[in-house]
């Protein structure tokens, strides 16, 4: 008789050790492995846009190491792992010459960052930060008084600048948008934010992009569509993340922006699941701390015996600015309804109400900010 | 008195200091804090914090 083939997660994220976490408060002896690109390392990838406001470099953020995490959860961890395939029929990970049984699997590989093809021969200069390895390069590359360039004034873009001014550093932001954060906050929560932002240091080129990065006396210029250039010595890429999903649309499974499953995280191949940043439930991609969690637990009972759905509740967007706290719901993207402000000065409650009066979503930047609890109560939750 | 730490965001809730600005009084117990209390850094809920050692 063979013993049974160990559920497998891929990524060691916040997703999967989550998952693992949660399973283990489920079943403390049910085989798990855990395959990883990288070193292994538990960190919270959220925080790392929280290091020079912490006093914390790649090491301070990181949680635990690998031999604690596979102690602590009681795991085998296959580190500096890449996987290069999956065979659904035969139930297997593959791993370059080798493979892996599964008797579950979990893929929480997460997303890639949105790699702009830039001409220009200093792109050597530019990071793109998406785990903790990406982060210590840069920190490594970072001197005192440096010069950085923000590309993108997305949710990433903003904290990077905010947390790089409370480190002392200069920095500039660029990005195509009229406004901070466009796909998130409604336009006088975003005017909030950048005001404040601006106020701390924060120098931004907004509705222009970078066309091209050259190689300056001391670290680049970048060239501005809009006929600006900018001397930095650093760059840092915040352009976007898009979900993986090659591997598993490779292995026949279904796909769509991200991994699809359904509510209970099953993919179309049979006992594969998906969660975190990599995945799209049903029919939300939402690349969050809180859906992200909700989705561990939820599959957790699931892998144990107790196929469970998850049930989304509102999802509010904490945004670390501290020089403007802010937190926001965006409404449904198919909602009707209109914003209704309260503002003082950079102190902004924006409600996001329908013909009936019934709040859809929220916005509260500055003192504000502390209502988001109650307020999230007040929105309906995505799955009702 | 214990701690308890987010694993999100690495955030300690002290048992000894409460967190008054919530309104939880120094003292009080986790198995006291309000099951709707989330995490004021990032928003997850209690079930996402872990008791840590006393250092």
């Amino acid at each position: 008789m063979t013993e049974q083939a160990p559920i497998v997660i891929v990524g060691t994220g916040l997703a999967g050790y989550s998952l693992a976490r949660e399973i283990r408060k489920q079943d403390k002896d049910a085989r798990i492995v855990m395959v990883t690109a990288d070193d292994g390392v538990s960190y919270s990838k959220p925080m790392l846009s929280t290091g020079f406001t912490k006093g914390k470099g790649a090491d301070g953020l990181a949680q635990a190491d690998t031999e604690a995490m596979a102690e602590q959860l009681n795991l085998e961890l296959r580190t500096y792992t890449t996987v290069t395939g999956i065979d659904t029929e035969g139930r297997r990970l593959l791993l370059g010459d080798e493979s892996q049984p599964y008797s579950k699997l979990v893929l929480a590989w997460g997303a890639d960052v949105i790699r702009l093809s830039l001409p220009g021969d200093g792109l050597e200069r530019v990071f793109p930060i998406n785990d903790l390895g990406d982060y210590r390069a840069f920190r490594k590359a970072l001197k005192p008084g440096n010069r950085v360039a923000i590309m993108g004034a997305g949710l990433i873009g903003c904290e990077f600048a905010n947390d790089l001014r409370n480190g002392g550093y200069e920095v500039e932001v660029i990005a195509p948008s009229d406004a901070v954060m466009p796909s998130l906050l409604p336009p006088v929560a975003a005017n909030a934010v950048q005001t404040e932002l601006q106020s701390l240091g924060v120098r931004f080129h907004l509705e222009t992009v970078v066309e091209r990065i050259e190689p300056a006396e001391t670290g680049v210029t970048l060239h501005l569509a809009n006929g600006e250039k900018i001397q930095a010595d650093l760059v840092i890429s915040a352009v976007g993340l898009r979900p993986r999903a090659q591997l598993a649309r490779a292995a026949g499974i279904d796909t769509g922006r991200g991994i699809r499953v359904n509510r209970a995280l099953e993919t179309s191949a049979q006992d594969v699941f998906a969660l975190g940043d990599c995945a799209e439930v049903d029919g939300h991609v939402l690349l969050y701390v809180l859906p992200l969690m909700a989705c561990a637990r939820a599959l957790a009972k699931t892998l144990t015996g107790e196929r469970t759905e998850v049930s989304y509740g509102a999802m509010p967007v904490m945004i670390k600015t501290p020089c403007c706290p802010a937190a926001v719901c965006p409404p449904p993207s198919d909602a009707e309804g209109s914003w209704e402000t309260e503002q003082d000065g950079t102190h902004v409650k924006a409600l996001f109400r329908n013909a009936e009066g019934d709040v859809l979503g929220f916005a509260v930047t500055g003192r504000f900010a502390l209502e988001k609890q109650s307020l999230s109560k007040v929105v309906p939750p995505i799955h009702s | 008195m214990k701690k308890w730490q987010c694993v999100v965001c690495g955030l300690v809730y002290d048992e000894a200091e409460g967190w008054p600005e919530d309104g939880i009084e120094p003292g009080t117990t986790w198995d006291d804090v309000p099951e709707d209390w989330v995490c004021p850094d990032c928003g997850v809920g209690k079930e996402d914090f872990e008791m840590i050692e006393i250092s």
